[in-house]
């Protein structure tokens, strides 16, 4: 099982309510590269019959443009979240986000579910996709084994608000308090080859802040964030899009590994630096961000 | 018969009316015509006194009588207790069959309502009508036609004789006992008298209302001595929390910045956008954050505005404190920020006349390079509509659209797809206000589509890659995808208003609503 949308873009992905259609309806004007439609915290207790509604007639009726579709579906630790499954993948949901996972067998309890779901509703088997939101500090350490728990697991998530409750601290705006989180997440995620997001920042009046804290995650090797108004997305897609004399090395790179791959050379110099093919990889990634972001005119 | 937008204008009405159906944006172009005078009464003698001791006088002095027309302006926007206060005055006469040839009328307004419904007031002329006075209009309660024109439009009926005001009230925040104005320097500024200006010009009468009454001389005077027949002070003209009800907080509505950054690329990636450019912009949120966007790229460009123009905003008086632009050209404050900037030596006062009537020897609007405007609706001939709702009823107003529409070299309407449920982008607007030859760009949430006869910037902006291009139809389609097709609105056979052409043609009509 192989699902191509494993290891797409996903630089921005943001919260909606499922409570508010009107949040709903057409959130790919803003152009991010996921949108996570929420049955979770956002939506109140006596609202989640209604959420799942709008949700289900939201997948199945708009046509979301290529904008991926996650469904933050309830925790574990309720009688919601089996329902908030079969009416995401219903509805034709690309991927769901457990919240609180601590553990490997959360991640295989969902998977279950899901693939039940699946079945039920006739789509193929491995269609929908996973990410697990870690949110305490057991679920920060198990990460290493969370991200080997399943072939359908695309990445893993910081959810900074409940995390820094665990942690008993509160959140500084600097950073401070993530930073052992954030670093063993990320290694965590790359061991595992799958992708490694980072925590909303929801101070809108400090969107210098919030640019500060992007450039450090990007630098940090983070994929994306996760962000809760539209504002926040040329930012982060700023950050995210690589600079014109990376993108002519990482095309100088793609061409090089592939010309020599079939003249039997495996080590060799670009711009005088040494190139093999670990980097190849690298180079792939920075030109479909280089395309993503529209500053790509080349023919790779 | 049909006009040049397609629309059946009734024969009955051209000849109510004495006037022609729309036939182009330059049809009476270097045609030639005369300007018609008014009958005043010569002050002559020094001993008289202008000051009257309340509108009541003013209006035996003026011989208000039964039929007559009477005519305000809007600088106070909806904050306005003039045209209230004096048609309760008329109305307490028992005067009946009054025509109000007002620039603009608002919410402000709605307690004229009844006077439609006793007769009091039967003809209306404005720029445009908002709130009850609207739906009363659309419901067939004004006796006569309502005539909506637009800024320019009122200038040049005004000067051809084709409306004619017996007396004009004028709002002045101060005024000398012999009716020297100012919209400044009182309790209720306004900053400019401008589109009052014509009715000094070309009323009978005119009478200055003001709450401020200052030493002579009120120097420099926005209207002058010269053309005011009597002065009355009351003790409240305006509420000034609502003159300047522009000045909102910049919008954090990401559509509307989505859309302020779309119309800010067609700006800066179409050839005009150089040293000297022109500019008006309105004061909705998008215009105003399109305005800041704009700022922020003329900076690092190191390009300046020639001239701003228009009703003016704090934004775009920052451009001018700043040195990003050259002069502004003032018809109407939207903010505090914009009067208090009048103090600017290059922030000059226009008449409206001089801003936007198409029948002078060139307006301001025809050096327009940019105009950024919204719509209630757009359709795929371009064509845009600002003064009828989707649901039939007349709620808003022409003001300078179709003027600085037709003489920008680029006009750029910002209009989200939908407004809720109703598709903005549609095959026909519900009534034509401003035809789609004078409008060049619309910009979208969903994207941008340039008229196919501008493909000197459909070019360039393909060339720059700058926004998501799509047709008006493929915008269109969009809507219809996401909320359905939407049925026609139904109404009366009975014509209830005009909509003139900035030429005096008539380019539309509004029929009574069907009541359901």
């Amino acid at each position: 099982m192989s699902n191509p949308n494993k290891y797409r873009l996903r630089r921005t992905m943001m919260f909606l309510n499922c409570q508010k259609p009107g949040l709903i309806k057409d959130p790919y004007v803003y152009k991010p590269d996921s949108i996570m439609l929420d049955l979770e915290d956002a939506v109140a207790e006596r609202e989640k019959d209604a959420a799942r509604y709008s949700l289900y007639h939201a997948l199945k009726e708009i046509d979301y443009r290529g904008v991926e579709r996650v469904v933050r579906i309830n925790g574990l630790d309720t009688d919601l979240w089996r329902e908030d499954i079969r009416c995401a993948v219903a509805g034709g949901c690309d991927s769901i986000r457990i919240p609180k996972t601590e553990t490997a067998d959360d991640v295989r309890t969902v998977e279950y579910a899901i693939a039940e779901a699946e079945r039920e509703f006739r789509r193929p088997e491995g269609s929908v996709l996973i990410m697990a939101a870690l949110e305490s500090a057991r679920g920060v350490i198990n990460a290493m084994s969370i991200c080997d728990s399943s072939e359908r697991l695309f990445g893993i998530a910081l959810s900074g608000g409940d995390y820094s409750k665990d942690l008993q601290v509160s959140i500084s705006g600097t950073g401070v308090e993530f930073m052992g989180a954030r670093q063993h997440m990320i290694i965590a995620a790359r061991a595992a080859k799958v992708q490694c997001f980072d925590t909303v920042w929801t101070n809108l009046d400090d969107m210098e802040g919030f640019r500060k804290e992007v450039e450090t995650i990007h630098a940090m090797g983070f994929d994306g964030k996760s962000i809760v108004n539209p504002r926040q997305i040329p930012i982060v897609h700023k950050i995210y899009t690589p600079k014109e004399k990376e993108i002519i090395f990482a095309e100088k790179v793609i061409k090089e590994i592939d010309e020599k791959k079939a003249q039997g050379i495996g080590v060799f110099t670009v711009d005088g630096k040494m190139i093999d093919i670990a980097f190849y990889d690298g180079a792939k990634r920075t030109i479909a961000l280089a395309k993503a972001s529209g500053v790509y005119k080349g023919d790779l | 018969m049909i006009n040049a937008v397609g629309r059946e204008i009734p024969d009955e009405i051209l000849e109510i009316t004495g006037k022609e159906p729309f036939q182009g944006n330059y049809y009476r172009d270097d045609v030639p015509m005369t300007k018609i005078g008014p009958t005043i009464r010569p002050v002559m003698n020094n001993q008289k006194s202008k000051l009257v001791a309340n509108i009541r006088e003013a209006l035996i002095k003026c011989e208000a009588h039964d039929g007559m027309t009477v005519s305000f302006h809007h600088h106070f926007r909806d904050g306005d207790l003039i045209v209230n206060m004096v048609m309760k005055e008329i109305h307490d006469m028992g005067l009946k069959d009054i025509t109000i040839c007002a620039t603009s009328l608002g919410k402000a307004h709605a307690p004229l309502v009844p006077m439609i419904e006793d007769g009091t007031i039967t003809g209306i002329e404005s720029s445009g009508v908002r709130g009850a006075i609207g739906e009363a209009i659309s419901q067939g309660k004004l006796k006569k036609l309502a005539i909506m024109r637009s800024h320019g439009g009122r200038v040049r009926a005004l000067t051809t004789g084709e409306s004619h005001v017996d007396i004009a009230f004028i709002g002045a925040p101060t005024s000398d006992d012999y009716g020297n104005l100012r919209g400044i320097g009182g309790k209720a500024d306004c900053g400019v008298l401008s589109y009052a200006i014509v009715d000094g010009n070309h009323a009978d009468y005119c009478v200055a209302i003001t709450d401020c009454l200052v030493p002579y001389p009120n120097f420099p005077a926005h209207i002058a001595q010269t053309k005011v027949d009597y002065v009355c002070v009351v003790d409240e003209i305006g509420i000034p929390s609502k003159i300047a009800s522009g000045a909102a907080k910049p919008t954090t509505d990401q559509r509307k910045l989505l859309m302020a950054q779309y119309c800010t690329d067609v700006v800066v990636n179409t050839p005009w956008f150089k040293e000297g450019f022109s500019y008006q912009t309105g004061v909705g949120g998008a215009s105003i954050a399109s305005t800041q966007y704009l700022a922020e790229i003329m900076r690092e460009r190191n390009i300046h505005m020639g001239f701003g123009v228009g009703g003016l905003t704090k934004a775009m008086c920052q451009l001018l404190d700043d040195g990003m632009a050259r002069v502004l050209l003032d018809v109407q404050d939207f903010d505090l920020d914009a009067v208090k900037n009048l103090k600017n030596v290059n922030h000059h006062r226009i008449p409206a006349g001089v801003y936007a009537n198409p029948l002078n020897k060139g307006a301001v609007v025809n050096k327009l390079d940019y105009v950024v405007l919204a719509s209630l609706e757009v359709d795929v001939h371009f064509n845009c509509n600002v003064v009828v709702g989707s649901d039939g009823m007349i709620t808003g107003a022409q003001g300078g659209h179709p003027d600085t529409a037709q003489g920008a070299k680029c006009a750029i309407v910002i209009c989200p797809l939908m407004q809720g449920r109703i598709p903005a982008i549609c095959t026909d607007v519900t009534t034509v206000t401003t035809p789609g030859e004078s409008i060049d760009v619309v910009v979208t949430d969903y994207g941008v589509a340039v008229n196919p006869a501008r493909p000197d910037i459909l070019e360039a902006l393909k060339a720059a890659d700058c926004v998501p291009l799509k047709t008006i139809e493929e915008l269109r389609d969009i809507a219809y995808s996401i909320v359905g097709k939407p049925e026609k609105v139904e109404f009366e056979d009975r014509v209830v208003g005009i909509i003139e052409a900035r030429d005096g043609t008539i380019i539309d009509v509004v029929r009574q609503i069907k009541e359901i």
